[in-house]
């Protein structure tokens, strides 16, 4: 997975082609952290299709808010810079995320 | 036979840990179905400041770690699943899992309370878009911006003065004329200058487009309706919900007796009506739902699950 930070959102993401899976998380966020081996797992097997990268939002803040990102965790699928789908919160576990990219990106 | 255990504990939070560690001690053989993630409510509650002990870097995920690691310690296993269904009939419990299925000689129900929403307009829509359940978890997004903390008890309260260190200004919203939380934690909110207060008041609507733009205030006294617009700068604000807790038992129903809520019934030694099953922490029909009662409830019903073993599984 690749770590975002505010200098490479833009190029890595806005800028890309094809799928790009954002996993937005920050320090204080114990459901996150709880998240991210999952996403890992999903990395590991969805990563030949999609793009996985992860944004620390602490000292990212307005780049989050311009994403429309105020809650975490959020999980952000984009298609060439656009967002396409998204789970946050409670919905964002392992078998909504996995949908997420089966339903958009397969 | 595969995954029989002496003691199936459902759900990681105080109660959970705390009867791991108790069945742990005592050399049961004891797993954790822990859901989708560990340390319950606290995991996400900023300060924790009424446990004994839990006094220097008292939040809520360094004391789930502690607790995590002691369990841990003793020997209990715990594995990422959640119960889909149960039986209780036998003298041999089955849990099935997402993952497994479990048998288990008894059974510890500590699967807590989640919290309520709202359920005004916009509330599921714009959650994690402005709308929060988690002040750990988003206080950040609101540095410098406006927030709205709906509720009166202690958490709500007590996450207001949190917000405090992020946001410019605080506003707890509260349907009633006076607080419910304790009275230290209202001393502290009522002397804190970024707070303010809006009296019998409920938010009936939430709006925006992708974000939180705007939310209709009802007074409940004058019947008023007032829509508060995010300022043209901010372009957004924060609404916290910190209005109370629904038990999380939907799959134990009709298998253990329960309130018309949905909480579970138990004795004082954590006894459902079920022989060997248990119940301990927030589930449990009880007057006080903290930490230190969770932890106490876990302890209790890790002893009785013990003492009921021995007792009804003789060779």
């Amino acid at each position: 997975m690749i770590a975002l930070d505010k200098e490479t959102f833009q190029q890595e993401v806005l800028e890309a082609d094809g799928f790009v899976l954002v996993d937005y998380w920050s320090d204080g966020c114990e459901p996150c952290k709880a998240l991210l081996p999952d996403i890992e797992a999903l990395a590991e097997a969805y990563g030949d299709k999609v793009k996985f990268a992860k944004l620390n939002t602490t000292g990212a803040r307005r780049l989050a808010i311009s994403q429309k990102v105020l809650g975490l965790p959020t999980i952000t699928l984009y298609k060439d810079g656009a967002k396409v789908a998204e789970v946050t919160k409670e919905e964002a576990n392992k078998e909504s995320i996995e949908k997420m990219i089966k339903d958009n990106a397969l | 036979m595969e995954n029989v255990y002496d003691v199936v504990i459902i759900g990681a939070g105080p109660a959970g840990l705390s009867a791991a560690l108790y069945a742990g001690r005592a050399k049961m053989k004891a797993v954790v179905l822990e859901g989708s993630k560990v340390g319950g409510q606290i995991a996400i509650t900023s300060e924790v400041a009424n446990y004994p002990g839990s006094i220097h870097d008292a939040t809520g995920p360094t004391l789930t770690a502690r607790m995590v690691e002691q369990a841990d310690e003793f020997g209990a296993e715990r594995v990422r699943d959640s119960a889909v269904s149960v039986d209780f009939s036998g003298k041999m419990k089955i849990i099935t899992g997402e993952k497994a299925t479990y048998q288990a000689k008894s059974v510890i129900i500590a699967t807590g309370a989640t919290p309520r929403i709202i359920g005004c307009p916009g509330e599921v829509e714009l959650t994690g878009k402005g709308v929060s359940y988690c002040a750990t978890c988003d206080a950040d997004f609101f540095q410098d911006l406006e927030v709205f903390i709906v509720g009166g008890g202690d958490t709500a309260v007590e996450e207001a003065i949190y917000l405090t260190k992020f946001a410019r200004k605080v506003t707890i919203v509260h349907r009633r004329d006076e607080l419910r939380a304790a009275k230290s934690i209202q001393e502290m909110a009522f002397n804190n200058p970024k707070i303010e207060f809006m009296w019998n008041s409920v938010i009936t609507e939430i709006k925006g487009d992708g974000i939180v733009e705007s939310a209709v205030f009802h007074n409940r006294v004058t019947g008023e309706d007032t829509e508060i617009f995010a300022h043209e700068d901010d372009g957004t604000f924060g609404i916290f919900v910190f209005v109370g807790y629904d038990p999380v038992g939907k799959v134990f129903k009709g298998c253990v007796d329960m309130d018309e809520t949905g909480y579970i019934v138990t004795d004082a030694q954590m006894k459902t009506n079920v022989e060997g099953v248990f119940a301990a922490g927030d589930i449990r029909v009880k007057t006080l739902r903290q930490v230190i009662t969770a932890a106490a409830d876990g302890a209790i019903a890790a002893v009785e699950a013990e003492k009921y073993i021995v007792h009804s599984f003789k060779e």
